[in-house]
């Protein structure tokens, strides 16, 4: 009864989160395609980075992937093959690199992936000089706002609820012991590339179509724009503010500092970087394990009992 | 309970947050007026806030305080209302700016907006501009489509020409150097990795090719080159006279530099942005003499020598020589235009497009909303960034060619 009651308010959250273009402001709007984008990066993210451990600052290798597949086939392809080949194209890169990465452990693994998004960023502007001879590309597609928010609302549902359903899964399982002790989890005879490289795909599969459904929204892109490492690290910093093992966690990172940061935005322009700065070391300080882990930890036994549950064993 | 007071405060910052990002900003719609709201949102910090730093933001600065000073903007009634300022930072990033763009319109409720600085931020907010009904003034975008653009978005305005103008003009000017015997037909360029570099070189082939020269040297550098020794010494060996480097402004400085230490002297030296920075004539001195780059000014029209000193007197700091005035002119062509028509946005769009202004620039009236009497090139010439294409103009200087060699320090 009470898991339908869960699905039900789901349900309707969604409902009303879909229509929520027909009564708020433009302005609104541009703050829900803001944070649609967000929750689904950091959970996204996490859905790879938070049971295994492994910190990846790639994020905005395969964001800058996704929006440049829209800037050079937009005018050639119709819009839903674009965003499939973008997908394809962000598989393809995630497992190459996975591939030959995800034996790194560690730091290493953190200075490879954002080496990587420079790598992506180079890449294509080589290929824009020698072969097009232009660096910068026109997105000219008939999407507002709007539907730019429908499908990054889309595609943050479709994320938690992958999420969700890994969490549960016997793969979640797996990499829960990876992120515990990789040895340990050899020995159970878990095939411990497959697990982290089917994740990691995923993971970044999705970060990818993010950015290529928000593309439309800046009309002109170039390297330096598309592949601004400041996105990695709000990615990462939302889902450590939440908690990046949870479900529900990255999502209550993205949301309340993404509204903190349009707050500081609007009303200290000039000592934004340095305010942003101060609330890093506050979260890496205070809030070590994510806000969830906070509230339960103040909440003491029933909210252990909910977690216990939760992490609960998968179906055999 | 340090805990709980711990976790109020991040609640309470959030729900401040929430609150203050919905709920605010009031209606400025009011009968009695008594301001006008100009909001802009431009790079203060990034990677794009040297250029903003130097074009845009202090002839901001300067507009709004000269308005000001002086009672406010002109109504046709006569009245003058003051400008109330609403500023943000796009940090640089081509969400912030689009967000920002956003928040001036729906929820600012701004009665004119200023346009960001760059190329690449003008054309995310392009689309905006156009859905709200704000006429855009775009200075700091030079791009070859603003035709295209205009049709596209018919209350933009272009007004620092294209990468094809800058080139025609360059490739003229040393076809007649050529064709007088002052130089060879051979030409070494390079160019720098970016939008700006891309864009002009890409022009400048088909420009130098039916200008009948020979390029015998063409590569690109990445952003953020320090050494340009390999590249010097190879243009001084291959026996072209003429050097051409689309370069941003650290490269330009630095290429200037090595070519002294090289003792590179070709008899055209072309470099790009950052030329046009009084810095570069203070940091060079007499060196500076003779190098040519985009842009430049005539130092005998009177309006831009006034407003060179006001904008150093107000800002601390002297114009560039090439975008600052253009982007002071374009803000002179709205306060004459509400002076004219009012607050009414879709009439004041319509004077900008075929109205005559006096600016510092002179007098100014856009053909199909671009700006196309520019000076496209200059020379440093005793002490001046003067300019000297297209020869054809009134108030251009001749080019003095060959350019000296370098004198020791």
């Amino acid at each position: 009864m009470r898991k339908g009651a869960t699905w039900a308010g789901l349900a309707l959250l969604l409902a009303v989160l879909a229509a929520a273009p027909l009564y708020v402001s433009p302005y609104v709007l541009g703050l829900l395609v803001g944070i649609a984008g967000y929750v689904t990066l950091a959970t996204a993210w996490a859905m790879f980075s938070g049971p295994t451990r492994y910190v990846s600052l790639a994020t905005v290798a395969f964001f800058g992937i996704g929006a440049y597949t829209v800037a050079v086939l937009s005018e050639t392809l119709p819009y839903p093959l674009v965003l499939l080949v973008a997908a394809l194209i962000g598989l393809a890169v995630a497992l190459v690199v996975g591939l030959s990465t995800l034996r790194l452990a560690g730091v290493y693994f953190v200075i490879f992936t954002f080496g990587l998004a420079e790598l992506v960023r180079q890449l294509v502007t080589w290929y824009e000089i020698n072969v097009t001879g232009t660096l910068g590309r026109y997105i000219f597609l008939p999407l507002g706002p709007e539907h730019i928010y429908w499908q990054l609302l889309a595609l943050a549902a479709f994320t938690l609820s992958l999420s969700w359903w890994v969490s549960r899964s016997r793969i979640g399982l797996a990499l829960k012991v990876i992120g515990d002790d990789e040895v340990v989890a050899a020995h159970s005879g878990i095939n411990l590339t497959r697990t982290k490289l089917m994740l990691f795909a995923a993971s970044s599969v999705i970060i990818t179509l993010v950015g290529a459904i928000q593309a439309p929204r800046w009309t002109y892109v170039e390297p330096a724009i598309v592949f601004n490492p400041t996105l990695s690290f709000l990615t990462l910093i939302m889902a450590l503010l939440g908690g990046a093992t949870r479900l529900w966690g990255p999502a209550l990172g993205a949301i309340p500092l993404f509204l903190l940061f349009e707050w500081l935005a609007a009303n200290f322009p000039n000592h934004y970087s340095i305010l942003l700065g101060l609330l890093f070391i506050l979260i890496v300080f205070v809030l070590p394990n994510g806000v969830l882990a906070f509230a339960e930890k103040l909440w003491g036994g029933n909210a252990g009992k909910v977690a216990a549950a939760t992490r609960g064993t998968p179906p055999s | 309970m340090t805990n709980f007071s711990r976790r109020r405060v991040l609640r309470t910052l959030c729900m401040t947050a929430t609150l203050l990002a919905v709920g605010a900003g009031g209606s400025a719609l009011a009968q009695d007026r008594t301001s006008v709201k100009i909001g802009y949102a431009v790079s203060k910090t990034g990677p794009n806030a040297g250029g903003a730093g130097i074009t845009t933001i202090p002839n901001y600065v300067l507009w709004v305080k000269e308005v000001n000073d002086a009672g406010g903007l002109e109504m046709p009634d006569g009245k003058r209302l003051p400008i109330e300022l609403v500023e943000y930072d796009d940090r640089s990033s081509a969400e912030e700016v689009v967000r920002a763009v956003e928040r001036l319109a729906t929820q600012d409720k701004v009665d004119f907006m200023l346009p960001p600085w760059g190329t690449g931020f003008n054309l995310a907010v392009a689309p905006l501009f156009d859905r709200f009904g704000y006429p855009q003034l775009a200075v700091s975008a030079v791009t070859d489509k603003a035709p295209e653009f205009v049709k596209r978005w018919p209350k933009s305005f272009w007004l620092l020409g294209g990468g094809h103008d800058y080139t025609e003009a360059l490739a003229s000017l040393l076809a007649k150097a050529r064709d007088d015997g002052t130089i060879n037909d051979k030409i070494s360029m390079i160019s720098v990795a970016d939008g700006f570099g891309i864009d002009l070189v890409t022009a400048a082939r088909p420009s130098f090719e039916k200008a009948g020269f020979n390029v015998v040297y063409d590569v690109t550098y990445p952003a953020g080159t320090t050494d340009f020794s390999p590249m010097i010494s190879e243009a001084s060996s291959n026996g072209a006279d003429t050097f051409v480097a689309f370069s941003y402004p650290p490269d330009t400085f630095a290429m200037t530099q090595q070519a002294q230490v090289a003792k590179f002297n070709p008899k055209v030296l072309y470099l790009g942005v950052g030329v046009g920075f009084p810095a570069y004539g203070a940091a060079n001195g007499e060196n500076a003499t003779g190098v040519m780059s985009l842009g430049g000014i005539d130092p005998n029209n009177e309006a831009n020598a006034a407003y060179r000193k006001r904008h150093e007197e107000v800002t601390g700091q002297a114009p560039d020589l090439w975008g600052s005035v253009v982007t002071y002119s374009s803000l002179q062509m709205l306060q004459e235009a509400i002076k004219r028509k009012g607050l009414d946005r879709d009439a004041v769009s319509a004077e900008l497009s075929n109205g005559t202004f006096e600016t510092a620039l002179g007098e100014v009236k856009l053909e199909d909303n671009q700006l196309r009497k520019l000076w496209l090139g200059g020379q440093w010439q005793n002490g001046q960034f003067v300019a000297v294409a297209p020869a054809d103009r009134e108030g251009a200087a001749a080019p003095v060619l060959p350019k000296a060699p370098w004198k020791a320090q």
